[in-house]
């Protein structure tokens, strides 16, 4: 099991979001593990709304498919192109260059710290 | 993310230590712990693909019958002429409830005059083998169910010939497994060089799951570590490596193969399936007469007629895959069928999908789509299997 880090925050549906201002959100590397290669993303356009809790985008691998629940609410300010086009990126490092969208946030969800999101993931 | 991370426990089978030591993502499945992935799943199908790997199917049912009439009784217990099997031979067939709906899918060896192996599905082990005894009774044949005490390891792909042959010491076996012919099946001491005291004794039948050239090999549940050992290391320079269920199950998929409880169960006949060259109607028994196997009556009134839907091949032109479950519709939207299966085919680099699809809609080149979670998906109608090997391998 991968380690969770701990400067970021978390959904239930395994996203994470960094704090300041606009937010970058991805998804997390147990999510990433357990959906397999991923081999395509669809990511909300740039200018549209995302309301936390709700669906923004779909995240698909070979074996199955998750839609992607937006921890905040707010603006989608960019996407990943790069991930894209090389949706691998999302498993590789999700962390890091898996990134999906920044959103400049209007209000937050309900959100989960690093170790309560490890508690969830450890049952 | 609404993916259910949690694992159930499970039945272990006899190489669950082998998988949790080579880092396994371990997966429920049939009531089984199965290996899902060991690495990536598009590396494991690709390895399938080009060169070779190593799978382990030791939950799948394995029911030997014995006897100098099992023949004739599976005959009457199966769709298929299993009397007229070759002794060394295999054959693809099915199990069918009274009704002709498909209780399971079989492979059925025959190693012996005397001896049959029917291979089911691990979740429906318990009904074949319930079905087998209640009809396959009388004297002459035994029912014995073997599937706790067998493993299954199958080595697949283009390398397979490559990584099973030095394993196999004695120059008549090793003959006999090289030339081996697709559904035939032998016995051989597959072991390494170094250790040939340590040689296991196996069934080795050229089948498999993939649509690519390989072996299935059945050993008992003590000696398949060492064999997995012994395949994995003599594999590496081959380029075999450990592959999990998930890319069998996209592997079957562009092969066009039919997995139980997607493409059959038990309200499909074998004719809706496409699959009706399996169901032998003019069978017949030792005196020549017409033979009454189980479910003969509903599959010859379904041989006549065109079935209410038929399975196709759909290739996805857009990006987005239909998966098991979804609807598929014409171009204004009239509900025509359901998709049994779909992925990202890592082949072909589109989505595919098998479907159930009416008739009239049926025909290679008809455009449809797949409503996918609410967004309708442009298909077409292409012929089965998705993806064909070389003819070279």
């Amino acid at each position: 099991m991968s380690a969770v880090p701990s400067d970021l925050q978390y959904t239930t549906e395994h996203e994470w979001v960094t704090s300041g201002e606009p937010v970058t959100i991805g998804i997390t590397a147990n999510a990433a593990d357990a959906l397999g290669d991923v081999v395509y993303l669809e990511l909300p356009e740039v200018g549209s709304q995302v309301t936390a809790g709700a669906v923004c985008g779909e995240i698909e691998s070979t074996k199955s498919v998750s839609e992607i629940f937006s921890p905040v609410t707010g603006t989608v300010v960019e996407t990943n192109d790069e991930a894209v086009a090389d949706p691998g990126l999302v498993n590789q490092d999700p962390y890091g260059r898996g990134w999906l969208l920044r959103v400049e946030v209007v209000a937050a969800g309900p959100l989960l710290s690093a170790d309560e999101y490890a508690a969830l993931t450890a049952s | 993310m609404s993916d259910d991370l949690t694992q159930d426990p499970a039945r272990r089978g006899p190489l669950h230590a082998e998988h949790l030591t080579l880092g396994a993502a371990m997966t429920p499945f049939a009531g089984w712990s199965m290996p899902l992935r060991y690495t990536s799943d598009l590396e494991e199908h690709r390895a399938v693909r080009t060169a070779a790997g190593l799978f382990d199917l030791s939950h799948m049912g394995e029911i030997r019958l014995t006897g100098p009439a099992a023949g004739a009784a599976l005959d009457r217990a199966l769709v298929g002429n299993l009397s007229a099997l070759a002794v060394g031979r295999a054959r693809y067939t099915m199990i069918c409830a009274p009704d002709g709906g498909v209780l399971d899918d079989l492979v059925v060896y025959r190693p012996g005059a005397d001896q049959y192996l029917v291979v089911a599905n691990a979740s429906n082990v318990d009904v074949v083998l319930a079905a087998l005894r209640e009809r396959c009774t009388g004297p002459g044949v035994e029912v014995t169910d073997e599937s706790e005490a067998t493993a299954l390891v199958a080595v697949q792909g283009p390398a397979a010939v490559r990584v099973l042959e030095p394993l196999i010491a004695d120059p008549d076996e090793r003959a006999a497994v090289v030339g081996l012919r697709y559904y035939a099946c032998t016995f051989a001491s597959v072991g390494s060089g170094a250790d040939a005291g340590g040689a296991v004794r196996a069934m080795v039948a050229r089948t498999g799951y993939t649509g690519e050239d390989g072996f299935e090999l059945y050993v008992t549940a003590d000696d398949a570590p060492a064999l997995w050992r012994v395949l994995l290391a003599a594999g590496a320079t081959a380029g075999l490596v450990p592959a999990g269920l998930a890319c069998r199950d996209s592997l079957r998929l562009e092969a066009g193969m039919p997995l139980y409880g997607n493409e059959l169960d038990r309200t499909t006949t074998p004719y809706e399936a496409g699959l009706g060259r399996v169901v032998k109607l003019d069978k017949v028994d030792a005196d020549g007469a017409p033979l009454e196997f189980v479910g003969r009556g509903p599959l010859a009134a379904r041989a006549g007629s065109e079935p209410a839907r038929v399975l196709v091949g759909l290739q996805g032109l857009s990006r987005r895959a239909a998966r098991h479950g979804y609807p598929v519709v014409t171009p204004g939207g009239t509900v025509v069928g359901e998709v049994t299966s779909g992925a990202p085919s890592p082949t072909l680099g589109h989505p595919i999908a098998m479907a159930y699809v009416t008739p009239e809609v049926s025909a290679v080149g008809t455009d449809l789509a797949v409503d996918v979670r609410g967004r309708p998906e442009p298909v077409r109608v292409v012929d089965l299997p998705f993806y064909r090997r070389p003819a070279s391998a």
